[in-house]
């Protein structure tokens, strides 16, 4: 893109292409927390979301740095490669970056192996995630959650409120009317924001290309040793994934369409090694990214649970 | 798999226009089923997603087995286990030439307040009709909320065609229905398309069964119909500032999204309301200064003078400024289980700006089904009536009509922090530039000093029966002992005269204190102290009493009597009568009391007899708030 923010065919047409409208949507998500809370914070989980969200706080409060730091909730199980990418985004943006590891799930050695994916994220994510705000005592968090992701996301608001105890109460949730959005809360209480609420996967997709996006190379095809685990290609990260007697990792060109904790997140074999192959794949794609996550599969309505107990 | 996967999915350039549309209806018209089919059509339905329809549509469908497009879009569980929508969900899909959102929102009489939220972010509304019932209640009530928020395009899909065996008659009666009724609401860009959202008739391929149909099928109309943003852009120039961003001492600019026109640098421009003048000098956003602006767009504008302007100004072309008002007429959608309270102040949000408001009794209200105008009192949940606006300052604005950004605004409750309503300001009332204040010579100090006093409200709030008017009593015999000049409102009494129209319903009660905070105000304007002693069960009230005077002359006195305590004691036999029901809306037993947060005194009466509490109260009074003037 040039220096123009409108494309130029929308340009001419006096219109707003629909990535330039839903851009300019999170700029004023963004700002009006930045206005109206008092201690926000942005939920950074490395991601090709958290990307996108990441360079859309950087331009909504250009030539000022975004008003509140990044937090990063380490289950300690992420891809190498992510911690590093993030480490070297937020040296390079120059943002305060918080990272929090829940420590009585540490100091019990909860991992996603022989606790599962439901008790891990349970006690790694969702517990820890509501530790840190209420250590830094943060009253709005963004997120970088979008609502054609699933079933109960496509029905939260973009501001979700949040009572004392990091509950969503889906059948009590404030009318979000306009761009109008309640941001008072009594002593205590929360909300999670969302400013890709009205991006789908592909909008992600377009948007990192024409932006230029820095995101991991692991969305994008390689050689990776990886092992097959209740019918998903697992990638051994590093030497924690215990191995079965007699199973070997075999290198394989797999790429993530999502990122998470390594043990849980299944490859995909491609060869797109690009943005526009990666691209070209996403838009041909027979199966939702999220199916990629053991953690979803446990229970139809599983997010809509976990949401209501405090999960982004 | 779902998909036909040798067809390749619809590719969409980055560059294409996007359309929001909602589509409403009633119950059974099969509106999820109409969105399912637009995601199946459009091949955005994922095989995982698929695999799980089909399971569900075995368990829980309502098609015999058959694929039920509703599971895909019911996100909720309480949703799939009553089979009905109850909350907002929004849908993407896209073809060549169109990115979509879609709000769908439930057709249950009681989440009106949905429907709203779900219609005030889009371009167009699909009005569902089941062809076997025709024109319903419930849509003359969707069409009335799709006119009122100002929406210009509506199809009107008549659905379930095959089950009235694709007749012409039948469609067309309806058609002629739907139009006389929708003339009346000022609807009038109405597109008719005979559907079936179960087999895809006219959904994206025109239907053999149709013949006679000579329009567009749904998704060509949608993705041809010209979207409304252009009439915005070419308005005059308009943006709320949302934010003021300073990074350092050399960088002053105001960020927001333009809400009308566009701007470029050099340009002419007014802060609204301070009404000062300046010039554009640039337009910043992280990929370099642009040379013009248009509405719809984040930017971050500086300007050529050090003028004052902050979050909640509009900044707007000069020679086109925008009114600023503090009195308004407004139609109000009351969203809240709690019913309006005229003349409480509620929180305001328009734009960017954040007041306090105050709402008059409705003028009247809207019965959305026959659009007959009812007298009304108030506003229940759902109910939609015009009222009168008083803020606490003044807004830049614009009439909702001509800008819904400028002109939308929500209430929300103090004390709930609850969004109770959302609103269109229609126009400005002139009442409070015609009522000018009179300037006084003799002023309130000038009075003040004359007793020898500083003025005060001392206001005593507590439970009936909680020693609030003994206490009082007592107080204002030792300030009188002490020299002072005093005056006691007694709540009882009050009510014998001044305020002897009015009842006990929550709207009479925040009346009452209406009235008499406007006197004990008045009273300190003459420099006396005045003792208040209200059971002024809502904080909302006792706030505005506050917001009355001068900040450090408010001292609230909360009387702290348990209510079991209040109840032994009796002294009036009241709380008897209310046990027994001979006695509606007493506070404590039927009618809410909200103790105050943060009171200057607290006094507990199970722990300091009257005269103790008296005498504490009296310190506190002479020592820190009102000493003797000596200035």
């Amino acid at each position: 893109m040039t220096a123009a923010s409108l494309s130029p065919t929308a340009a001419r047409a006096g219109a707003l292409s629909h990535l330039d409208r839903l851009e300019a949507e999170a700029l004023f998500i963004m700002r009006e927390v930045a206005a109206t809370c008092e201690r926000p914070v942005m939920l950074y989980s490395i991601g090709k979301d958290s990307s996108v969200m990441l360079h859309l706080a950087m331009k909504a409060f250009y030539p000022a740095k975004p008003p509140f730091p990044l937090l990063h909730v380490d289950t300690t199980w992420k891809f190498r490669e992510m911690i590093a990418f993030r480490d070297q985004r937020a040296k390079e943006l120059g943002l305060e970056l918080l990272i929090h590891t829940n420590p009585e799930g540490l100091a019990q050695g909860v991992n996603p192996i022989t606790h599962g994916a439901t008790v891990h994220t349970d006690i790694m994510k969702t517990q820890a995630l509501k530790q840190a705000l209420d250590k830094y005592k943060f009253d709005a968090a963004f997120g970088g959650a979008r609502r054609d992701e699933e079933k109960s996301r496509a029905k939260e608001r973009i501001f979700s409120f949040r009572n004392a105890q990091h509950r969503w109460d889906p059948k009590n949730q404030r009318p979000e009317v306009w761009s109008l959005f309640n941001t008072r809360l009594a002593k205590g209480e929360s909300l999670r924001v969302f400013p890709l609420s009205n991006w789908t996967e592909r909008d992600i997709w377009q948007y990192i290309a024409r932006e230029n996006i820095p995101i991991p190379s692991l969305y994008f095809a390689a050689e990776r040793p990886v092992v097959v685990r209740d019918g998903a290609l697992i990638m051994v990260d590093d030497e924690r994934l215990p191995l079965n007697p007699g199973e070997t990792p075999q290198m394989k060109r797999v790429r993530f369409r999502t990122l998470g904790c390594y043990p849980l997140t299944g490859a995909i074999e491609s060869d797109a090694d690009t943005l526009e192959t990666v691209i070209e794949e996403t838009l041909r794609a027979a199966v939702s990214e999220r199916q990629g996550r053991a953690i979803d599969h446990d229970q139809s309505a599983s997010m809509e649970k976990k949401k209501q107990e405090g999960y982004f | 798999m779902a998909a036909d996967s040798a067809d390749a999915p619809r590719d969409m350039r980055a560059d294409s226009a996007l359309l929001r549309f909602i589509t409403c209806g009633s119950v059974d018209d099969g509106k999820s089923t109409l969105i399912g089919r637009l995601l199946y059509d459009s091949k955005l339905i994922f095989d995982d997603q698929m695999a799980a329809l089909e399971s569900d549509s075995k368990k829980v469908g309502t098609q015999g087995g058959a694929l039920d497009f509703a599971l895909l879009v019911d996100g909720l569980a309480a949703e799939r286990e009553q089979g009905i929508t109850i909350d907002v969900a929004y849908r993407f899909f896209n073809t060549e030439k169109r990115a979509f959102i879609v709000a769908d929102t439930p057709g249950h009489e009681q989440y009106t307040r949905n429907m709203i939220t779900g219609a005030s972010t889009a371009d167009l509304a699909i009005i569902l009709i089941d062809a076997r019932k025709g024109v319903l209640t419930q849509t003359r009530r969707h069409s009335y909320l799709v006119s009122l928020i100002g929406m210009r395009h509506v199809v009107l899909a008549v659905n379930k065609m095959d089950l009235v065996g694709f007749d012409e008659a039948t469609f067309t009666n309806i058609v002629n229905d739907y139009r006389a009724f929708a003339g009346r609401i000022g609807l009038t860009d109405i597109t008719a398309i005979p559907i079936s959202g179960l087999m895809g008739d006219n959904i994206t391929t025109k239907s053999a069964n149709t013949p006679w149909h000579r329009g567009p099928t749904l998704i060509e109309h949608l993705e041809t119909v010209e979207v409304d943003s252009e009439r915005l852009t070419r308005a005059p120039f308009r943006m709320a500032v949302q934010w003021v961003n300073r990074p350092d001492q050399s960088f002053r600019g105001f960020a927001g999204r333009i809400a009308a026109g566009a701007v470029k640098p050099g340009d002419r421009v007014r802060v609204s309301p301070s009404g000062r003048e300046t010039t554009i000098a640039r337009i910043v956003t992280q990929d370099g200064d642009l040379d013009a602006a248009h509405a719809g767009q984040s930017v971050t504008l500086t300007f050529a003078d050090e003028i004052d302007c902050s979050r909640g100004d509009v900044i707007a072309e000069a020679l086109q400024p925008l009114e600023s008002s503090d009195q308004f007429e407004a139609t109000i959608v009351w969203m809240d289980d709690a019913a309006l309270l005229p003349g409480r102040q509620y929180v305001l949000k328009c734009a960017a700006k954040t007041v306090l408001a105050s709402v008059s009794e409705p003028k009247h209200k809207i019965n959305v089904n026959s659009l007959e105008q009812l007298a009304a009192r108030t506003l229940e949940l759902n109910e939609i009536g015009v009222c009168t606006l008083a803020l606490d300052q003044p807004i830049a604005f614009a009439p909702y009509t001509e800008n819904p950004e400028l002109g939308g605004f929500i209430l929300i409750d103090r004390a709930t922090n609850a969004t109770v309503a959302a609103g269109m300001l229609h126009f400005a009332l002139r009442r409070a530039q015609n009522i000018h204040w009179q300037a006084l010579e003799i002023d309130r100090t000038a009075r003040a000093r004359a007793l020898g006093q500083r003025p005060a409200v001392v206001w005593f709030t507590g439970l009936s029966g909680s020693g609030k008017s003994t206490i009082a009593n007592l107080v204002e015999k030792q300030l009188h002992a002490l020299g002072r000049h005093t005056i006691l409102l007694d709540g009882d009494n009050i009510r014998h005269g001044l305020n002897r129209d009015l009842g006990f319903t929550d709207a009479d009660r925040v009346e009452n204190i209406r009235r008499v905070a406007e006197v004990a105000k008045l009273m300190t304007d003459a420099g006396l102290i005045v003792l208040v002693s209200f059971i002024s069960p809502f904080k909302a009230e006792r706030d505005l009493a506050r917001a009355r005077v001068p900040e450090g002359e408010f001292i609230e006195v909360f009387i702290d009597t348990p209510l079991a305590v209040a109840e032994q004691r009796d002294v009036k036999g009241l709380y008897k009568k209310a046990r027994s029901g001979q006695l509606k809306n007493f506070t404590g037993v039927d009618s809410p009391y909200e103790p105050p947060d943060a009171p200057e005194l607290r006094i507990d009466t199970t722990a300091v007899d009257a005269e103790a509490a008296a005498k504490i109260i009296v310190e506190r009074l002479v020592g820190d708030y009102v000493p003797n003037w000596d200035i």
